[in-house]
């Protein structure tokens, strides 16, 4: 079972959320001409006198004088014009009035409908939009508009409204003022043409009956209206009285037309008795929509019912009264309104009709029986009610004719050995065989003609119609009985395995959907699987949209190549629309309904994270309710994925954050040793020989002078080793790729080492035609400087250090063997480490530990690889690659302003 | 000293390093002025006529660079940079733009002033010196002949153009742009992988270990120099 509540306006406490909503005053009308636009507009004109921001978003194009001059007093925003099919459109502005923010707009007839490009298809939904922002709104509703009463209008004047409004917007207006005039009076506006009405409109308007009976009809809804608002009142403000507690209606419905008038008097019910409605449908191996427009009937019904703000409840099973009953009970059901059948059933002669089943079973709940439409009307939505058979093909009849032939020349040549029961028993095969596979038509004309076959071949008078025996009749009602009844039971289970197909099929889509997405470890992956999935299991193109930088919406994933193509700008307003509201939006729903594609909201708990757009691959089909409802239920799912994914970066970001502060604060401790400690020997030294200069001899003011060259380098190559780390660090490293020739960097290495080296015995191996290497050279001359630094650093004087350069397959190798103290194998990763010291830390040596690590953040740029290893005989080798894998330009010849051939 | 009274011009915003380079300077015999903007530096040169400026990059109102090109507009003399490390790109352009050297900051003094006197030096020749000795190698431009050693070396045509082109600024610093260009032509002025080759293969024949050079010192990140016997 799945059920969806659309609508949370739907709720009568909701004084508490409307702060912020603009506030909605409707004038509303029995009828055409009443002066409901005069009223408003004076009224708006008054408030503006009044230092309101006012302005007028739509007044309709009728010639009418009065109009005009209140038009005079007020600014009138320009209509929003846009060419459709090559027609010329002029609708309300709505994106300038968002943008004008005035307090108060003004807008006609509440019930429009929008041309076909606009954003919205209703003229509510742009005044919804408009409330939301803020902004209130006046405007104007003639009482045959309301959704709830279309059918009553419709008896009364026999007109049937295209243009209505769903009632919630009459529940939601803050002020309800009602306009009303002397139906004499009314009648003189028509006859004098002030009044903007279709002809049949003031046809109907011309009988005096049918005015004072809209005009009844507006009086009540507005009472009702008033009464509603006192109860709301009364309920936020604490305040007891007389409350229906917990009433709740449930209005059953099917893919008939008569459905929405059914679903119509249960919403006014509902809102008379200020009750919870819920609609129900219960999908059966018999009423399984079968045809197309069974199909669109049964969205149509539903999505009539969401829209006037009742929970869709969606059950399945093989009863439909019981299954109803079942949920009555279950949720509390105190009345129950159900169609009366336009036709009574063969069926329901011996099982009962639905209605009767229920009233019986209905124990304690009110059931209303709403009786059909005039014969007329129903006529032009008539949808064909398909028969439980398959569909049967000619072949199945041929098919059918042909196996009683060969039954009956199979008997004829059994004939003498058989027994006539035995023939007339073999006939019953084919009726078996063809209601199991072909159904009921076949079915029956297999007992016919398998009956007349033998009636005329084997009964006596043979080749004879004459039946002798009253006994073969009797063969013949058990022949067709069986092809009833089996050709039935094999329908309907094929029709419950189809049903149990496709329910399987969405749980399985649904479920492979949660386990791939489960195992993807990146958005990117989630959105891709999402996207194929759902490209799959619908038939289309699907692309995803998140937002970017800017928050505005990008392609994160899409089924369609190149996809530049899929986005135009209607799309992508669509789609932007839906990130923006959470609702979805587009092909088949009446926002943006011009788009190609249906574009669904990715909603976490508390915000839109991206949108889903699904365009089928056939431009002409619409996406089933059953289908709108798998990719809402796929939605949820990507959208959980992402901030279940979300979350978990989110988490690692807080343990990276404590890492960095846990390094910051090594890097403060090592800082402020590393840079105190050189800084006390000079300002010791210094100090020294400032003041007291005279009593030093020549060589100790030399020795003083060497201290604070020797610490001032030390805090020099601090400060270098802290500038890399931090370049690497951030990420912002460049690399300065050039050629260059690894014994020019060792050369360079060494010659700004040579103070530190000249304690060492140095002994280099380089192989010789090593290719050039495309390196940054400043960085790699720095690695080597830090390797042969740590190198002197940590070996004793005198004792040997070894530089090995050669070529392996695709890398030039570095290696640097020194001669102290061994560095354990556990150490051997964590030497790497940002100041990680362990291993020196018995020693005395100085040292921020962030050679090694700028060596490997170096190295590991430029593609290649360090590490340690011992020395075989003392010591460590510390080893690095460069790879070579770019064209290196080796051996060039190149003579004066002649390019080399390489 | 040869160079002693040659007229100095310091343009540097940093006061400390002003005051150490006048009390060194002027120990060494020169006439020091300062400056501590650019701009005030221009017309410092301009009044002052200094044989030589040394120019930080780093000026807080018109960048090194700048500076370089306005003063080339109407004054030959030589100017060494006083640069740091994060300033490489500045430094090879201005070096391009006509400077003639450089120190990188932090600098021991006896660097500068090794530059100093080569700079002076050369602003001061008129002539090419016909041939140049340093240590064992000798450069005898008027017959192309070089030797180590006593030993005449042979050198391909590329080898000797490059040898020749330090030779003639020995003791400055050449980038690769200005050797590339002086010998190949503008056009293969960003083909620095050509001096890499070539260089390895001068150093081969020329330096006793070519591993550590003791004739030709790369300056990394800008180019060449010889080493000049100071």
């Amino acid at each position: 079972m799945k059920s969806k509540k659309t609508d949370s306006n739907y709720n009568f406490i909701e004084q508490t959320d409307t702060k912020k909503r603009g506030r909605l005053t409707i004038f509303l009308g029995a009828a055409a001409g009443v002066g409901k636009t005069y009223a408003m507009l004076e009224k708006a004109l008054e408030l503006s006198t009044q230092r309101v921001d006012v302005v007028v978003g739509w007044v309709g194009n009728h010639e009418l004088t009065e109009k005009k001059i209140f038009l005079k007093g007020l600014p009138v925003m320009p209509p929003a014009k846009f060419e459709h099919r090559g027609k010329i459109f002029k609708e309300m502005d709505l994106k300038a009035i968002l943008a004008r923010r005035p307090q108060l707009v003004v807008v006609d007839d509440l019930a429009h409908i929008n041309a076909p490009g606009s954003c919205h298809v209703n003229r509510y939904q742009d005044i919804e939009e408009l409330l939301h922002a803020g902004i209130d709104v006046y405007t104007t509703l003639n009482i045959q508009q309301v959704e709830s009463l279309k059918d009553i209008v419709a008896q009364i004047t026999g007109i049937q409204v295209r243009e209505t409004v769903p009632d919630r917007l009459l529940e939601q207006a803050d002020y309800i003022k009602l306009i009303d005039v002397p139906p004499e009076e009314l009648i003189q506006r028509l006859k004098e043409g002030k009044v903007s009405a279709s002809s049949q409109e003031k046809k109907a308007l011309s009988k005096p009956g049918n005015i004072n009976a809209l005009r009844e009809l507006a009086l009540r809804y507005a009472a009702q209206n008033v009464d509603h608002k006192l109860s709301s009142y009364m309920k936020v403000h604490s305040i007891k009285g007389p409350w229906p507690a917990g009433e709740r209606i449930m209005a059953c419905v099917g893919p008939s037309p008569f459905s929405a008038q059914v679903i119509r008097a249960a919403r006014r019910m509902a809102a008379g008795l200020k009750a919870e409605l819920i609609v129900a449908y219960v999908e059966t191996p018999h009423s399984f929509p079968t045809s197309d427009a069974e199909h669109d009937q049964l969205a149509r019904n539903l999505h009539l019912a969401e829209k006037l703000g009742a929970e869709v409840i969606n059950l399945t099973g093989s009863d439909v009264a019981e299954e109803l009953l079942a949920l009555a009970r279950r949720k509390n059901i105190s009345q129950i309104v159900i169609g009366k059948p336009l036709r009574p059933r063969l069926r329901d002669l011996w099982k009962g009709s639905i209605v009767n089943k229920i009233i019986k079973g209905s124990q304690g709940i009110s059931v209303h029986v709403i009786p059909g439409k005039s014969k007329k009307v129903q006529g032009e939505e008539k949808v064909s009610r398909n028969s439980l058979d398959p569909k049967v093909s000619l072949w199945s009849y041929i098919g059918t004719v042909l196996f009683i032939l060969i039954i009956t020349v199979l008997n004829k040549t059994l004939e003498p050995s058989f027994d006539l029961i035995n023939i007339d028993l073999l006939y019953l095969l084919p009726v078996l065989f063809s209601a199991a596979y072909w159904g009921r038509g076949p079915s029956i004309m297999a007992s016919l003609i398998g009956v007349l076959a033998f009636d005329i071949f084997f009964v006596p008078p043979q080749l004879s119609i004459t039946v002798a025996d009253i006994r073969y009749l009797l063969s013949f009602v058990i022949f067709l009985l069986v092809a009833i009844i089996t050709s039935t039971m094999a329908t309907r289970l094929r029709n419950q395995v189809n049903l149990a197909r496709l329910r399987e099929t969405r749980t399985a889509a649904l479920y492979a959907l949660s386990r791939k997405i489960v195992a993807e470890t990146d958005i990117e992956g989630i959105l891709n699987t999402v996207a194929n999935v759902v490209a799959d299991t619908v038939d289309g193109k699907v692309v995803i949209l998140m937002p970017g930088e800017k928050n505005e919406l990008e392609i994160r994933a899409t089924t369609v190549l190149p996809f530049d193509k899929l986005l135009d700008n209607t799309e992508r307003e669509t789609a932007q629309w839906v990130f923006e509201h959470g609702q979805l939006a587009g092909k088949g729903t009446e926002t943006f309904n011009e788009s190609n594609a249906l574009y669904l909201p990715l909603k976490s708990e508390d915000k839109n994270i991206g949108v889903l757009g699904v365009q089928l691959d056939s431009p002409e089909e619409y996406l089933t309710p059953e289908q709108r409802r798998l990719l809402e239920a796929f939605a949820n799912l990507t959208a959980v994925a992402i901030v279940r994914l979300q979350l978990a970066e989110e988490a690692q970001q807080v343990r990276y954050l404590a890492q960095s502060e846990k390094l910051r604060s090594a890097l403060f401790n090592s800082i402020s040793h590393e840079v105190r400690t050189p800084l006390a020997s000079i300002i010791g030294a210094v100090t020294s020989l400032l003041e007291e200069g005279e009593i030093y001899s020549q060589s100790d003011q030399i020795t003083f002078l060497q201290t604070i060259n020797e610490s001032a380098l030390r805090i020099d190559r601090l400060l270098k080793n802290l500038l890399d780390m931090a370049r690497l660090e951030s990420g912002k490293l460049q690399l300065k790729w050039e050629w260059c020739d690894i014994q020019e960097v060792i050369g360079v290495a060494l010659r700004r080492l040579q103070e530190s080296l000249k304690e060492h015995h140095l002994k280099k191996e380089i192989a010789p035609d090593l290719p050039l290497v495309r390196a940054d050279f400043a960085l790699i001359e720095q690695v080597l400087i830090n390797l042969l630094d740590n190198a002197a650093k940590y070996s004793r004087a005198g004792s040997e250090i070894y530089i090995k350069v050669n070529r392996e397959e695709n890398n030039i190798k570095l290696a640097v063997a020194d001669r102290g103290p061994r560095i354990s194998e556990e150490d051997s990763e964590r030497v790497f480490d940002k100041f990680y010291r362990a291993y020196y830390s018995n020693k005395k040596t100085e040292g921020t530990g962030l050679g090694l690590s700028i060596c490997k953040g170096i190295v590991e740029a430029h593609g290649g690889k360090i590490w340690v290893e011992p020395n075989p005989e003392d010591g460590n080798i510390f080893i690095f690659t460069l790879p070579l894998n770019h064209n290196v330009p080796n051996g060039i010849q190149i003579r004066k302003g002649g390019k080399d051939a390489n | 000293m040869p160079t002693s009274g040659a007229r100095v011009l310091v343009i540097d915003d940093e006061s400390q390093i002003r005051k150490m380079l006048k009390v060194a300077l002027k120990a060494h015999g020169y006439e020091i002025e300062e400056a501590s903007l650019g701009q005030e530096g221009l017309e410092k040169a301009a009044v002052f006529h200094p044989d030589l400026i040394i120019l930080d990059l780093g000026l807080p109102d018109v960048d090194g660079f700048q500076v370089i090109n306005r003063l080339r507009e109407w004054s030959q003399v030589p100017v060494i940079i006083l640069s740091v490390k994060e300033q490489e790109e500045d430094k090879i352009k201005a070096l391009d733009a006509g400077a003639d050297d450089y120190v990188t900051k932090p600098f021991s003094m006896g660097e500068l002033l090794a530059r100093v006197r080569v700079a002076l030096r050369h602003a001061a020749k008129t002539e090419d010196e016909p041939v140049l000795t340093i240590g064992e190698l000798t450069i005898d431009l008027a017959h192309r002949l070089v030797t180590v050693g006593g030993q005449p070396i042979k050198l391909t045509p590329t080898e000797y153009d490059i040898l020749k082109n330090l030779a003639l600024h020995a003791g400055r610093v050449l980038t690769h742009q200005q050797l590339l260009r002086s010998i190949w032509g503008k056009e293969y002025q960003e083909e620095n992988h050509y001096l890499r080759v070539y260089i390895g293969q001068l150093r081969r024949k020329i330096e006793p270990d070519p591993t550590q050079p003791t004739y030709i010192i790369t300056e990394p990140g800008v180019g060449y120099r010889l080493m000049a016997k100071d």
